[in-house]
């Protein structure tokens, strides 16, 4: 081949040749790859619409009808038996009462359990894989089933406190434990071991690696699963209906061990009520209550946005 | 305290302890391992001794009975292939093995003549005295600052704590760089900063002896070339024990190497490391006693 001349007319038409085949496989993806691509593209976009369609829907639907009670009156007003003066005042002090205790319940219990799984117990031992496996399936046990357990050893039974804000608070701070702990252990692992065996070489103890490198690196992540638990907690109807959802509070829940009622067990009230005008003021109050859910929830993803270190 | 700082600043003769007896069933011939430079030895403090180590791992082997003596204010050297057991065997001079449920350690390490593993001794109290740099830098999410000052905070270390922080950077040959961003974040600092930087943080609570496992293997040249220069100062303060994979840095910065080698299974199941020789720096580069540690550096294996 060493006589072979690029510059030759056959020589030419040689390598146009072989470029345009170049150019060919390069080019020509098969037709039928093509199709698939765009049904499969259109089929994932379609269940992203159905998903947030719903959402929408809702929030739409009930901005409309709700929308002559939209406004501070909604939020001043007592509760009422009459709709024109109804409410969410002091439901809305109620369901603060309530998480105020609940946050302060779940952030030790929570993140002690998580610390203790990831960081003391031995992935052999047997109890902590009995403690992880409860852990999961209690995340899955209907929310009325807490309630019903409120009931039996708060209100009653063991503890008898009645039927109060600290009732409702440990009921609901059982109910959304699984997911801080779920959560808290994730920020947890995200640490890597490289920095537990930095400290740890100084001469620290675990404690003082726990407490001083892996748990503030991970509280963002903590915080996000905090504020997740507390929505969930807030739109929780069901564990509290045993608990009281039968007593009509009128008054402004005061502390602890005060009577109470949250949002939404008013909106669920304000929805059985035979009046066309309770139905308005429901449809309200499901905004509100959206509202506020939204905003949480995008204040967690913000946080670990901000917040969350990247290793 | 323990009982482990009360050093025993005793002179002692090396005994030319053996203990590399040929293995049965193993067909390779160990050869006992000559006393390093017999002249001085007698006047070098021991920092340890190392007599049968051996680390298993769930029960396999990882390191089979070593068996050496490491000096004071010296640089000593393990070089070896992978898997020959050098990080698993420095991760036993400050019990860091014990971080690994299933790592058992067996023989004997005495620390200044006391048993590491003695019942009574306290893995806290031996990571005090015997700091650690590790393959990947491993700085803290926090400030330069208070990646120094973290272990004398949590020691209790008494002193201005700018202070304390100031004379590691500049034991570190860092604080030209770091003085003017102390408050920043150690992520920001370049891979090789970070290294020195876990280094400042490791002689900032005054150890006794420093190890490094592969401390460069993550770095540049230039920035390998600036902590070799480092650990060169180091050793007049403190004594280093560092792992390598580099032959020629171990032949520039220690004056004593050790050279592990893998060693099969006659079944081929499992491998272990095992120590071929520990001699002076100079003679295991130039004239070492043993073939496969001449192949070794040498680089016909390996």
């Amino acid at each position: 081949m060493s006589d072979f001349d690029p510059r030759t007319a056959r020589a030419q038409v040689a390598l146009a040749g072989a470029r345009g085949v170049t150019a060919g496989v390069l080019s020509d993806q098969p037709r039928r790859d093509v199709a698939r691509n765009s049904i499969f593209a259109a089929l994932l976009f379609l269940a992203v619409i159905v998903a947030l369609a719903g959402l929408a829907l809702l929030i739409g639907d009930n901005l409309v009808k709700g929308w002559p009670r939209l406004n501070s009156d909604l939020l001043s007003n007592g509760t009422s038996s009459l709709p024109d003066d109804a409410g969410l005042h002091s439901a809305i002090i109620g369901t603060l009462w309530i998480m105020a205790f609940v946050i302060l319940f779940i952030i030790p219990i929570g993140v002690g359990s998580a610390v203790f799984l990831e960081e003391y117990a031995s992935t052999e031992s047997r109890l902590a894989r009995a403690v992880e496996v409860n852990v999961q399936n209690l995340a899955a046990v209907p929310s009325i089933i807490y309630g019903l357990l409120g009931l039996a050893f708060v209100a009653r039974g063991p503890l008898s406190l009645g039927f109060t804000v600290l009732t409702a608070s440990i009921t609901l701070a059982l109910l959304v434990l699984p997911i801080v702990i779920l959560v808290a252990r994730e920020a947890i692992r995200a640490v890597p071991p490289s920095i537990r065996e930095g400290s740890l070489a100084l001469g620290a103890t675990r404690w003082q690696t726990t407490r001083r490198q892996v748990l503030p690196a991970a509280i963002p992540g903590i915080a996000t699963g905090v504020i997740l638990a507390i929505s969930r907690a807030i739109g929780e109807t069901a564990p509290l209906i045993p608990l009281g959802a039968a007593t009509f509070v009128t008054y402004d829940p005061s502390g602890p061990m005060s009577g109470f009622t949250a949002m939404p067990l008013v909106i669920f009230n304000w929805v059985k009520q035979p009046q066309a005008e309770f139905q308005v003021l429901a449809a309200a109050g499901i905004v509100v209550l959206l509202v506020v859910l939204i905003a949480m929830n995008s204040f967690a993803i913000w946080l670990r946005n901000r917040y969350e270190q990247r290793w | 305290m323990s009982e482990l700082t009360e050093y025993r600043f005793t002179e002692e003769v090396v005994s030319g302890k053996g203990g590399f007896a040929e293995k049965p069933g193993t067909g390779i011939a160990v050869q006992p391992t000559r006393p390093p430079e017999a002249g001085d030895i007698t006047r070098l403090e021991k920092v340890f001794e190392l007599q049968d180590i051996s680390v298993a791992y769930a029960g396999v082997p990882a390191v089979k009975e070593v068996s050496m003596d490491i000096y004071k204010n010296e640089v000593t050297a393990l070089i070896g292939p992978s898997g020959c057991g050098k990080s698993t065997l420095i991760r036993c001079l400050n019990r860091m093995n014990d971080l690994v449920p299933i790592a058992e350690v067996t023989g004997r390490l005495l620390y200044h003549g006391e048993d590491l593993y003695g019942p009574k001794v306290d893995p806290v109290q031996v990571r005090k005295l015997i700091g650690m740099v590790f393959q990947k830098p491993n700085p803290f999410p926090k400030s330069i600052y208070d990646n120094v000052a973290f272990g004398p905070r949590i020691l209790g270390m008494k002193g201005d704590m700018d202070e304390i922080v100031e004379k590691a950077l500049r034991g570190a040959a860092l604080w030209d760089e770091a003085k003017d961003r102390l408050d920043s974040n150690a992520f920001g600092m370049s891979g090789g900063q970070q290294q020195r930087l876990c280094i400042a943080r490791c002689i900032a609570v005054e150890p006794d002896v420093i190890l490094m496992d592969e401390p460069c293997s993550a770095l540049d040249p230039i920035s390998t070339g600036k902590i070799e220069d480092l650990m060169m100062g180091l050793k007049r303060e403190f004594s280093i024990v560092i792992v390598t994979h580099n032959m020629q840095q171990a032949a520039r910065v220690s004056d004593r190497t050790a050279f592990l080698m893998v060693e099969l299974e006659a079944t081929e199941q499992n491998r272990w490391g095992r120590i071929v020789e520990y001699d002076a720096t100079e003679r295991i580069f130039t004239n070492p006693s043993d073939p496969r540690t001449e192949d070794y550096v040498s680089g016909k294996v390996g």
